[in-house]
C-alpha cells in the first residue's frame, strides 16, 4: 500500500489515528515522541490535551470512553512516561473500558541495552492490557494500529498498548487503509446460540421468585442494550438490580428497580439474590465484591449468564445456562424468545415474590437522619442528596445532562447509592480496580467529550490528592469540572474496616496535614466553596453549579459516619449489617462475629 | 444446587496453535503464573513456516472449572487461533524425549546399558565411564527408565517436554 509520497511513522500514526475517527488525544510529551508531537502540531484534526501526570491521561481517555462508547486514546513517552501509565490501564482492564495507549521507545538497536529512559514497555503492560504491540517495522505500524483499536472495541472492549521505537516513528512508513488491515485473528462471539436462549426463556417462564442481575457489559454493548433491559424487565415484570458498573442502564427511580446489589447494596437487592430461584446475569461477572461467599450466594437459584467473554463465564460461580454473546443481542433474542413463547409465567407466584421484597423495601435500609438545626453537622449521604435535587432541578430548566465521576470509599458507595442515575454512560467509577484518583482526570476526559454537561467529580478529601495536579489541565482547557468533596478528614472507608474489624485503631487512616481546599482552588484559577454545616450546604451547591468554570466545593462532613448496608468480606447476603437507623442487638452482635477466613479477604 | 463445587481434579493435555511473534510465549506463560495454574509441561515450536504459526502443547492440573478457565483464557489471548483439549477431544498420543547421562563403570554400566536395551533407549554418547541415552516416549516410561539408572549412576537428565497429537484422522 505504498504511498507516492514519503511520510514519516509518525504522520503514519496520525493518519491512522484520524482514519480511526479519533478527535482527541490525552497525553504528555518526552525525548521518544517527540516526532510524533511534531506530527501533531502541522494538523488540526486531532485535538491533544496536555494532562499533568501521564496517570491522569489513562483516566482522562477512560472517561471520554466511558461517557461516549468510543475509544480512548493515550500518548506518552518512553520509561517513566510508560510506567505512570500503568495504574490506569489495568483500571480500564478490570472495568472493560477500551483505550489506546501510545508509548513511546528507545530506538530499535538500543532495545535492550538499559539505554535512556528505556523500560520494557511490553513486558511491564503485558498482564495490565488486552493486548500490547511493540512494532519493529515501519511496514507493520498502521496494520498494528488498526488492530489495536478493532482489539481494545471489539468483544469484552480494554486498553491496548501500541510501543513506538523512535526510529520507527523517523523513518517513512508505508500505510495501509483500516479496510485492508486485515482483522481476521480476533472475531469474538456476539450473537448467541439460539439453543442457550430457548434454554434460559424456560427457566426464566418456570421462575417463581426471579431476579435480573445486570452489569457494565450492558453499558459497553451501547445505548441500545439499556433500552433493550428496560423492555425486558418490563415485560417480564420482574425485579432488576444492578452492579456499581451497571448503574444508569436501568432508571434509578423506576419501582421495578432494587437498587445496587453487592457489598454495599441494597437490603432489598441482597436479600432478593439470596431468595431467587431464577438468575439472569446480564453483562456481570459474579465478582467477590457482589457475592460475597460464595457458597452461600444465590443458594437457590438456577443461574443464566450472559457475557461476552467466555472465560467470565463459570470464573467464579457455576451457572446452568452459560450464553455468549453481545448483551444487546442477547436481550434481543431474549426478548424475542420470550414473546414467541406460549408458556405463561407464574404471575401469581412473582406477585407474591414482590410482595416480599416490598417488605424488604419497607425497611428503608439507605435512610439516614440530618439534623436540619443551623449549625448542624452534614451527613455525607444528605450532601449528595441535595446534590442530585439541586442539579436536577436546576438541569430541567437549563436542559444541561449530568455526568458524575467519583473517586474511591466511602463517598463513591454514597454517591453510588444516592445519586440516581436514569441513563447509561452518565457514571463513571472506577469499580473494579477501586482507583483513588480516578475521579479528576475522568471528569476531565468527560467534559472534553461533553463541553456543555455539568460534570460532578464525587470525590473524599484523601482521594483528589492523588490526582489533584490535574486541576492545573482544567484551568488550562477551560474545562467547567466541579470537584464535590465530602471531606470528612478520614480515608473513611479504611476508618469503617477499622472500626469494624479492627477493634477502632485507626493506624493511619487520619488525613492529617490538609491543604485549604478553597485556596488550592484558587491558585489552580478555579473558584472555592465550603459548607461546615447544614445550613450552608443548599446555597454552596446553588452556588457551584451556577459558577462556568472549574470549583472545588469543600464540604465537612461527619467524621464517624458508616456506610451502610454492609455485607462484610466473607459473609452471605442474607448477613448484610444494617446501620445504626436500624440496629438491633442481634446486628451488633454480628458485626464482631467477621470469621478469620472474612478477615483475610480485601 | 450448582453451589456444590467439584473438588477432584484432573489431567488435561492442551494444544494451543499461536501466530509465531515475539512475547507469545510470555504472554502464555504469564497467564498460567499471574492466575495461579499449573504447569506441568510446556513445549513450544514453529509448525506452520508459511502461516507463522507454532503450536504450544501444555499439560496442566486442575479442577474442571480450572480446565475449562483455562481454556478459556488462552482463548482470548488475540495471537491465539485454537485451543484444543487432547484430553478430553479424544484419543491422543503423548510423547517426549530425554537424554539421560549415567556415569558408572563395572557392573553398574553394564547393568545400565541392559536396562536400556530393554527399554530401547539408544546411546547416543559414550566414553569408557559413561553413557548418554536417548529415550522417546510416554512420560511415565521416561520417568520408570531414570528411577532405574538412579542407583546405577544417573548423573543428569534432559527432557523436552511432551508433544502430543490425536490418533486418527482427526487435527485441530
Ligand atoms: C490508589 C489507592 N490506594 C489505596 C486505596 C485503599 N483505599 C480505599 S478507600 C481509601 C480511603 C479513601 O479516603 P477518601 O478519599 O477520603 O474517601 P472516604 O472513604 O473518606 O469517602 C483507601 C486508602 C485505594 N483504593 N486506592
Ligand atoms: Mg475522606
Amino acid at each position: 500500500m505504498s504511498e507516492p509520497k514519503s511520510e514519516s511513522g509518525a504522520e503514519i500514526l496520525i493518519r491512522a489515528l484520524k482514519d480511526q475517527g479519533v478527535e482527541v488525544i490525552f497525553g504528555y510529551p518526552g525525548g521518544a515522541v517527540l516526532p510524533i508531537y511534531d506530527a501533531l502540531f502541522n494538523q488540526n484534526a486531532i485535538r491533544h490535551i496536555l494532562v499533568r501526570q501521564e496517570g491522569g491521561a489513562v483516566h482522562a481517555a477512560e472517561g471520554y470512553a466511558r461517557s461516549t462508547g468510543k475509544v480512548g486514546v493515550v500518548l506518552v513517552t518512553s520509561g517513566p512516561g510508560a510506567t505512570n501509565a500503568v495504574t490506569g490501564l489495568v483500571d480500564a482492564l478490570m472495568d472493560s473500558i477500551p483505550v489506546i495507549c501510545l508509548t513511546g521507545q528507545v530506538p530499535t538497536h538500543l532495545i535492550g541495552n538499559d539505554a535512556f529512559q528505556e523500560a520494557d514497555t511490553t513486558g511491564i503492560t503485558r498482564p495490565a492490557t488486552k493486548h500490547n504491540y511493540l512494532v519493529r517495522r515501519s511496514e507493520d505500524l498502521a496494520r498494528v494500529v488498526h488492530e489495536a483499536f478493532h482489539v481494545a472495541r471489539t468483544g469484552r472492549p480494554g486498553p491496548v498498548v501500541i510501543d513506538l521505537p523512535k526510529d520507527i516513528l523517523i523513518a517513512p512508513a508505508p500505510y495501509t487503509e483500516p479496510s485492508l488491515a486485515t482483522q481476521a485473528r480476533y472475531n469474538p462471539r456476539t450473537e448467541p446460540d439460539p439453543g442457550q436462549i430457548a434454554k434460559a426463556v424456560a427457566l426464566l417462564k418456570s421462575a417463581h421468585r426471579p431476579v435480573i442481575y445486570s452489569g457494565g457489559g450492558v453499558i459497553n454493548a451501547g445505548p441500545e442494550a439499556s433500552v433493550l433491559l428496560n423492555e425486558l424487565v418490563r415485560l417480564t415484570g420482574f425485579p432488576c438490580t444492578s452492579t456499581l458498573m451497571g448503574l444508569g442502564a436501568y432508571p434509578a427511580k423506576d419501582p421495578l428497580f432494587l437498587g445496587m446489589l453487592g457489598m454495599h447494596g441494597t437490603y432489598e437487592a441482597n436479600l432478593a439474590m439470596h431468595g431467587c430461584d431464577v438468575l439472569l446475569n446480564i453483562g456481570a461477572r459474579f465478582d467477590d465484591r457482589v457475592t460475597g461467599r460464595l457458597n452461600a450466594f444465590c443458594p437457590n437459584a438456577k443461574k443464566i449468564h450472559a457475557d461476552i467473554d467466555p472465560s467470565s463465564i463459570n470464573k467464579n460461580v457455576p451457572v446452568d445456562v452459560p450464553i455468549v454473546g453481545d448483551a444487546a443481542a442477547v436481550l434481543r433474542a431474549l426478548l424475542a424468545a420470550w414473546k414467541a413463547d406460549t408458556q405463561k409465567p407464574h404471575t401469581q407466584a412473582i406477585a407474591e415474590w414482590w410482595r416480599q421484597i416490598d417488605i424488604w423495601r419497607g425497611k428503608e435500609c439507605l435512610r439516614f437522619t440530618q439534623s436540619m438545626e443551623k449549625g448542624a453537622v452534614i451527613k455525607p449521604q444528605y450532601a449528595i442528596q441535595r446534590l442530585y435535587e439541586i442539579s436536577q432541578e436546576m438541569n430541567a430548566k437549563s436542559g444541561k445532562e449530568t455526568y458524575i465521576t467519583t473517586e474511591v470509599g466511602q463517598h463513591q458507595m454514597w454517591a453510588a447509592q444516592h445519586f440516581h442515575f436514569m441513563k447509561p454512560n452518565r457514571w463513571m467509577t472506577s469499580g473494579g480496580l477501586g482507583t483513588m484518583g480516578y475521579g479528576l482526570p475522568a471528569a476531565m476526559g468527560v467534559q472534553i467529550a461533553h463541553p456543555d454537561a455539568l460534570v460532578i467529580d464525587i470525590a473524599g478529601e484523601a482521594s483528589i490528592l492523588m490526582n489533584i495536579q490535574e486541576m492545573g489541565t482544567l484551568a488550562q482547557y477551560r474545562l467547567p469540572v466541579k470537584v464535590f468533596i465530602l471531606n470528612n478528614e478520614y480515608m473513611g472507608m479504611v476508618r469503617q474496616w477499622q472500626e469494624l474489624l479492627h477493634g477502632g485503631r485507626y493506624s493511619e487512616s487520619y488525613s492529617a496535614a490538609l491543604p485549604d481546599f478553597v485556596k488550592l482552588a484558587d491558585s489552580f484559577h478555579a473558584s472555592g466553596l465550603r459548607a461546615t454545616s447544614v445550613d450552608q450546604l443548599d446555597d454552596v451547591i446553588r452556588e457551584m453549579l451556577t459558577i462556568d468554570r472549574a470549583v472545588i466545593a469543600d464540604i465537612a462532613v461527619d467524621q464517624k459516619e458508616n456506610c451502610y448496608p454492609m455485607i462484610p468480606s466473607g459473609a452471605a447476603h442474607n448477613e448484610m449489617i444494617l446501620g445504626p437507623e436500624h440496629e438491633t442487638a442481634e446486628q451488633s452482635s454480628r458485626t464482631a462475629g467477621v470469621t478469620d477466613a472474612g478477615l483475610a479477604l480485601v | 444446587m450448582s453451589a456444590q463445587i467439584e473438588k477432584t481434579e484432573r489431567t488435561a493435555t492442551i494444544a494451543v496453535l499461536v501466530d509465531n511473534e515475539p512475547g507469545i510465549l510470555a504472554r502464555v506463560v504469564g497467564l498460567f503464573s499471574g492466575r495461579g495454574y499449573n504447569i506441568d509441561s510446556l513445549t513450544v515450536a514453529a509448525v506452520d513456516a508459511a502461516q507463522m504459526r507454532s503450536r504450544i502443547n501444555i499439560v496442566t492440573t486442575g479442577t474442571e472449572m480450572v480446565i475449562e478457565q483455562i481454556k478459556a483464557q488462552l482463548s482470548r489471548l488475540v495471537p491465539v487461533y485454537q485451543v484444543s483439549d487432547l484430553t478430553r477431544e479424544g484419543p491422543h498420543i503423548a510423547r517426549e524425549m530425554a537424554m539421560i547421562k549415567v556415569v558408572a563403570t563395572g557392573e553398574s554400566r553394564v547393568e545400565s546399558l541392559r536396562l536400556a536395551d530393554a527399554f530401547r533407549a539408544r546411546v547416543i554418547d559414550a566414553t569408557t565411564g559413561s553413557f548418554v541415552f536417548e529415550l522417546t516416549g510416554a512420560t511415565d516410561k521416561l520417568d520408570a527408565f531414570i528411577e532405574l539408572m538412579r542407583p546405577l549412576g544417573l548423573a543428569e537428565v534432559s527432557r523436552t517436554g511432551i508433544a502430543a497429537i490425536a490418533r486418527g484422522t482427526r487435527t485441530i
